[in-house]
């Protein structure tokens, strides 16, 4: 047994904070679901595979089934339930829908948290493994289908929706909506 | 999982006293490997002392014209800094070749180093395991073993070392820098994984307690031409098959400097220094690339299904260098 096995949690979920009392085993994704209400983030391995969880963490894309709350204190959590903004959908969520980017809708959450930290760190000229060449002295890659595949590849959709997901992606980028 | 206490550490020091004062304390960071394991119970740490707070962050100049990255650098930063991808690209490229966009923005690179092998029968607290159980016995070699090591495992562990990243600072003669009870020290990356022997369940040279704070690269190995190519079982978010981190410095047509790494091969990043022998002061033609890296995987012994893997890295070794030509 272990006697300081609980501990407090400040979040910032999209825009308000939060203070947990949680058990230091609690993930992010499940204090997001199970303690502040917020089920967009889905559980689908739970292991880090799928990418369902992903929600954005201080701007950045994780995986919020590998992250425990505790380690999350003091950060600034945006969920998909953040990225409309004045009761209009983001700009990659009317892609999604516009596209046909889902099916069932699963992995959907994920895939659009994913989709804009993704477009953010291309936009930082941040290069990927199906980049030719990672010198900075070169123009930044170009997003093209290769590109978000291989950007896009933590995100599983069992539905097989990736060909509208990489044309969603590709229209929002070149709309030059990254900001989601 | 089972229960553990956690604690965000303040400092280095307070860090090292904080696990020392707990033999059942690990440090986190991005936790990628760590708490999926925990998730299994493969890991049970008592006591969770979180480091990534601790100003070992970021890409610096070292005075030998290298670079140093501090332990907490996210894998994501590490690849994305213009001095990595301009010196050591192999280096970026080996970042990311690996795990997914997400998994990079957690994990760190000190991190990195320490994951633990992909092997399922260590990934299942049900099956024995060497490495996970000591004695209890290796699965891997008379079964499920596609995947496994072909060079310098032995009967009591067949497992491979999952990093990328690692197969890269091996090829640039990378060092481990760390903080420890009993003091600061560095190892050289060559020594950094011990060798499997009968004792898989021991990995690494640091002492215990140590942190890792960060990993210095030799101006000395800095090379534009480097390249990292990783083979897996589809395009993308998967482990190596077989992996190779290689630089080449090729002056009137004779190799001047040669570095090879192999991933996915052995219980650690595999310096290929046969090969790389074979090849100094030669002439740089695919025909003695071939016959270097037919020199180097003569050492292989592939088990029964994974002798495609002794193919594949003698092609891979042959196919990165005439690129880099």
């Amino acid at each position: 047994m272990v006697d300081d096995a609980r501990g407090e949690v400040s979040l910032r979920v999209n825009g308000t904070a939060h203070r947990l009392e949680v058990d230091n085993r609690r993930t992010l994704l499940d204090a997001l679901r199970d303690s502040i209400g917020h089920t967009g983030p889905k559980k689908g391995c739970d292991r880090g595979q799928c990418g369902a969880c992903t929600v954005l963490v201080d701007g950045r894309r994780v995986v919020s089934c590998l992250m425990l709350a505790v380690a999350a204190d003091g950060c600034e959590i945006t969920t998909v339930e953040g990225l409309a903004g004045g009761g209009e959908l983001s700009p990659i969520q009317q892609a999604f829908v516009r596209l046909d980017g889902f099916q069932c809708g699963y992995c959907t959450a994920g895939q659009l948290c994913s989709a804009v930290g993704m477009l953010a760190e291309h936009a930082a000229g941040w290069p990927s493994a199906v980049t030719a060449d990672v010198s900075p002295d070169l123009a930044a890659p170009r997003l093209d289908a290769a590109e978000v595949r291989e950007r896009m590849s933590g995100n599983l959709c069992r539905c097989g929706a990736y060909p509208s997901i990489v044309r969603a992606v590709l229209e929002t980028a070149a709309r030059g909506q990254v900001a989601g | 999982m089972k229960e553990f206490a956690y604690r965000r550490a303040t400092g280095v020091r307070d860090a090292l006293a904080l696990v020392a004062a707990d033999p059942g304390a690990r440090y986190l960071a991005g936790g990628t490997n760590l708490v999926d394991l925990m998730k299994v119970e493969v890991e049970a740490p008592t006591r969770l002392v979180d480091v990534r707070h601790l100003p070992l962050g970021g890409v610096g100049e070292a005075p030998d014209g290298g670079l140093v990255i501090g332990a907490t650098t996210t894998n994501s930063d590490a690849a994305a800094d213009p001095r990595v991808r301009r010196r050591f690209p192999a280096l970026s490229q080996a970042i990311l070749a690996g795990a997914s966009g997400q998994l990079r923005n957690m994990a760190t690179v000190g991190g990195n180093l320490l994951q633990r092998t992909r092997c399922a029968y260590f990934a299942d607290p049900a099956a024995p395991c060497n490495k996970r159980v000591p004695g209890s016995g290796c699965p891997a070699v008379a079964r499920e073993h596609h995947n496994h090591a072909v060079l310098g495992w032995s009967e009591q562990c067949v497992a491979t070392h999952a990093s990328d990243m690692a197969v890269a600072l091996a090829a640039f003669d990378a060092v481990v820098r760390y903080e420890s009870p009993g003091g600061a020290g560095e190892i050289p990356l060559a020594e950094f994984y011990l060798p499997v022997g009968r004792t898989p369940h021991l990995e690494t040279a640091l002492p215990p307690g140590a942190l890792i704070t960060a990993v210095a690269l030799p101006g000395a190995a800095a090379s534009p031409r480097s390249r990292y190519r990783k083979v897996r079982e589809r395009a993308s978010y998967a482990f190596a098959t077989v992996s190779v981190a290689a630089s080449l410095d090729v002056h009137d047509g004779a190799v001047r400097d040669v570095r090879i790494a192999l991933g996915g091969v052995a219980s650690k990043p595999w310096r290929a220094r046969v090969a790389e022998s074979a090849l100094r002061g030669g002439p740089a033609t695919a025909e003695r690339f071939r016959a270097a890296a037919a020199e180097e995987l003569s050492a292989a012994r592939p088990l029964r299904d994974n002798g495609y893997k002794v193919t594949l890295a003698r092609n891979l070794i042959a196919a990165v260098l005439s690129e880099l030509v």
